[in-house]
């Protein structure tokens, strides 16, 4: 008992500030990625032929975020002439489009369903579908749960039972195998519902484009609300999302 | 008898020319001869050659071997004789269409149609959805009833299925199905860009991000002779020593969890998280990917970085031994912890256990001893083993491992670490070569052979993760225990889905 009592003592407190500061990442971290403006189409031709995700569309001089995982191949090939991935991990959308970006994103709670706020801005519960990604995202998920998250505090939790949820939370590209489980998780959640994608799997197939046994974007199959990007998004980047959009 | 089998090196290349083709009846035999003896299978696969189709295995004694043989449309399995090629020989089956006869237990691995257009030897026809035309273990009698959990599950965690046999609350058998996260990475493999081939083997398993792209960039190193200089291989191990403190650490803090034990299973999943921070203050995220390439590494250990990690680690040492601590001498846990889902030592041999899970088994065997790569020939790695292979074996083994892989870390960034960092290109490889790469990730033996055609293209890419191995190791722990002591042994073994599943 003593023992445990000490241990409550040694580990403090320990929860976030989270949203009213934002908690410092080390600064490798590679967030929302900001194009240089001005940047010649020789450059920007030369990080797409090096991009391993394919995620840069040279006309627009933008990155898809859906596609991209972060890497930062882009930001070495070009010295940082093309772009710089910032510090900032606020970069989720409400739309698919919105992630094809330069680097201005559109404010995600303006762009919120203004209705999701009153029905779910008090307490939202959440069942998580794993749809054959490769367990980060899950992973970045579950910490949530921990003490320095703490999700429960914003009434929002991950349920057993998609019949005790407001929504469902896609992760991984949807394999051939997972496509009808998912499809009746969605269906056994009670409307109205929402549908959120997480990580550049779920969002178009991410590092696994182009196999026959996985799904192209979770978009082609339900409709999706919430697009949280990353090669696992960030905790922080996946508290934004969920905080900005329904609180 | 001789061994017809060649002797090979972990990461060496080996132009295929060299490697013993044997008549099906000698690879049969020798392989058979070295596995009964104590050996263990690292590899076994079928690959195409030309308009054939070839077997390889790769097996291990105190060292490796290997050998090839044509492959027959069916032949006696060896499983019948020899129960390590059990999985083996249903991968094979289920990617090549090849029937192992008399196979004990016939069925599907991932659920997904051969390569070669054969007719399925499991008789599926793949236009159905998940489950297919396929049988689960029965066990009859008056009591006895079934329990079916998945493929989604009552957490943030990956899917599959398990089915559970019992006679009131005690599990007689669980049988695990799993192909639900079957992405086609070996496929892929065989056909992307060279260019995307670093970030497929990150996306294996995530959170064996570090020890599956240590096999594709050793594997690579070894094929295009590519020398990594020390600092990269420095950054390296402490890169796979920190995967191992945060999943041992958040494993250690969901047991915890599973007993109802809760402060160390928050303070555990806080620490966790600090460990996988300290994965991103190297490169710049949490599980380590974009890091590791062929050739070294992206991300420098510049002083700045060491020194913030020293601190961290300085501060966090403390932290998770009296967390340890309290866990350890706490009689509730042990008394949940001891005697709870027993594999015996032979069992687990049988069954080819490896890393944490066969070291709790009294299995020592640890690739970061047997075939050391990167820093470790260097670094002094203890035995591990404990023989009662119950859930606190499985505990106590991580509980010594964490400790020695802060120590490891610390030792390692006492003085400056200088790399000369890489980008992402991937080199071109050599043909008609081989090479295969063994790593003691978290889990235990990852293992990735690349073998090359005649134009120097990959004409196979064979993936296997430590969890290929164990998941029939979490089914054997269940028998004759409580089946409300599943989640508990379950995550005591804390096996991969998708690296399974590949």
């Amino acid at each position: 008992m003593l023992n445990t009592l000490k241990n409550r003592f040694e580990q403090g407190y320990r929860t976030c500030n989270y949203p009213k500061e934002k908690p410092a990442v080390f600064g490798r971290y590679r967030g929302k990625p900001v194009i240089k403006e001005n940047v010649s189409g020789d450059v920007v031709q030369l990080c797409s032929n090096a991009c391993p995700q394919n995620a840069i569309v040279v006309e627009e001089k933008k990155i898809n975020m859906g596609r991209c995982v972060f890497c930062g191949t882009c930001e070495e090939v070009s010295n940082g002439e093309f772009v710089t991935f910032t510090g900032d991990f606020e970069i989720s959308t409400s739309e698919k489009e919105h992630l094809l970006t330069d680097g201005n994103l559109p404010a995600l709670a303006e762009h919120s369903k203004q209705h999701f706020k009153k029905l779910f801005g008090r307490s939202l519960q959440l069942r998580q579908v794993s749809a054959a990604g490769c367990n980060a995202c899950e992973a970045d998920l579950n910490v949530l749960a921990t003490p320095f998250f703490d999700l429960a505090r914003f009434g929002i939790n991950f349920v057993a039972s998609p019949r005790h949820a407001d929504g469902i939370v896609v992760t991984g590209p949807i394999s051939r195998n997972m496509k009808t489980a998912t499809l009746q998780t969605y269906e056994a959640v009670p409307d109205p519902k929402v549908v959120i994608a997480v990580g550049s799997c779920t969002i178009t197939g991410g590092p696994f484009l182009g196999s026959s046994e996985i799904t192209e974007g979770l978009d082609s199959i339900l409709p999706v609300d919430l697009f949280i990007p990353g090669c696992p998004p960030h905790p922080l980047t996946n508290l934004h999302a969920l905080l900005t959009f329904f609180k | 008898m001789t061994n017809a089998f060649l002797e090979i090196s972990n990461g060496e290349k080996i132009p295929r020319e060299k490697i013993p083709h044997l008549s099906f009846d000698d690879f049969k035999d020798n392989a058979l001869t070295i596995v009964k003896g104590g050996g263990k299978v690292v590899q076994y696969f079928a690959y195409p050659d030309d308009a054939s189709v070839k077997l390889m295995a790769v097996l291990r004694t105190d060292k490796l071997w290997i050998a090839g043989c044509d492959a027959p449309d069916s032949y006696p399995s060896f499983t019948t004789e020899c129960e390590p090629f059990h999985l083996f020989e249903r991968e094979i089956a289920e990617q090549y269409g090849i029937r192992p006869e008399g196979h004990p237990w016939l069925k599907m691995v991932r659920y997904h149609p051969n390569v070669r257009n054969r007719p399925d030897v499991f008789w599926n026809d793949y236009d159905e959805d998940i489950p297919g035309n396929y049988d689960y273990y029965q066990v009859d009698g008056d009591e006895i009833h079934e329990v079916a959990v998945g493929p989604v599950h009552a957490g943030v965690i990956e899917p599959g299925h398990f089915r559970f046999n019992c006679i009131g609350e005690r599990v007689l058998h669980l049988e695990i199905q799993l192909g639900y996260q079957h992405r086609g990475i070996e496929t892929l493999f065989h056909n992307v860009e060279a260019k995307r081939l670093p970030i497929l083997a990150e996306n294996i398993a995530g959170d064996t991000t570090i020890g599956h792209s240590l096999c594709m960039a050793q594997a690579v190193e070894a094929l295009t002779s590519i020398q990594v200089d020390p600092g990269a291989k420095i950054i390296r191990t402490i890169a796979l020593e920190l995967e191992r403190l945060a999943n041992h650490i958040g494993d250690l803090g969901a047991l915890s969890g599973d007993v109802a034990f809760l402060p160390p299973a928050n303070y555990f999943g806080r620490i966790r998280g600090d460990f996988l921070n300290l994965s991103l203050l190297i490169c710049g995220n949490r599980f380590g990917k974009g890091l590791v390439r062929p050739g070294g590494v992206r991300f420098s250990l510049a002083d700045d970085i060491r020194k913030t990690l020293d601190e961290r680690l300085k501060e966090l040492k403390p932290q998770v031994e009296h967390v340890l601590e309290l866990l350890f001498t706490a009689s509730t846990v042990r008394a949940r912890f001891e005697e709870c889902g027993a594999v015996s030592t032979y069992d687990a041999e049988q069954l080819g256990l490896v890393g944490p899970a066969g070291r709790a088994s009294g299995i020592a065997y640890d690739a970061r001893r047997c075939f050391p790569t990167e820093h470790y020939s260097k670094l002094d790695i203890p035995e591990n083993k404990i023989s009662s292979g119950d859930v606190w074996a499985r505990a106590k083994v991580r509980y010594d491992e964490v400790l020695q892989s802060i120590e490891i870390i610390q030792s390692l960034i006492k003085e400056p670490v200088g790399t000369q960092c890489v980008g992402n290109q991937m080199p071109e490889l050599p043909p008609d070569s081989f090479a295969v790469s063994i790593n003691e990730a978290w889990r235990g033996e990852v293992a990735h052979s690349i073998l090359t055609d005649k134009a120097g293209n990959i004409c196979r890419y064979k993936v296997k993760d430590p969890s290929f191995h164990n998941w029939n190791g979490l089914a054997m722990a269940l028998r004759d225990t409580g089946i409300s002591d599943f989640p508990l042994n379950n995550k005591s073994f804390n096996l991969s889905y998708c690296g399974f599943d590949l």
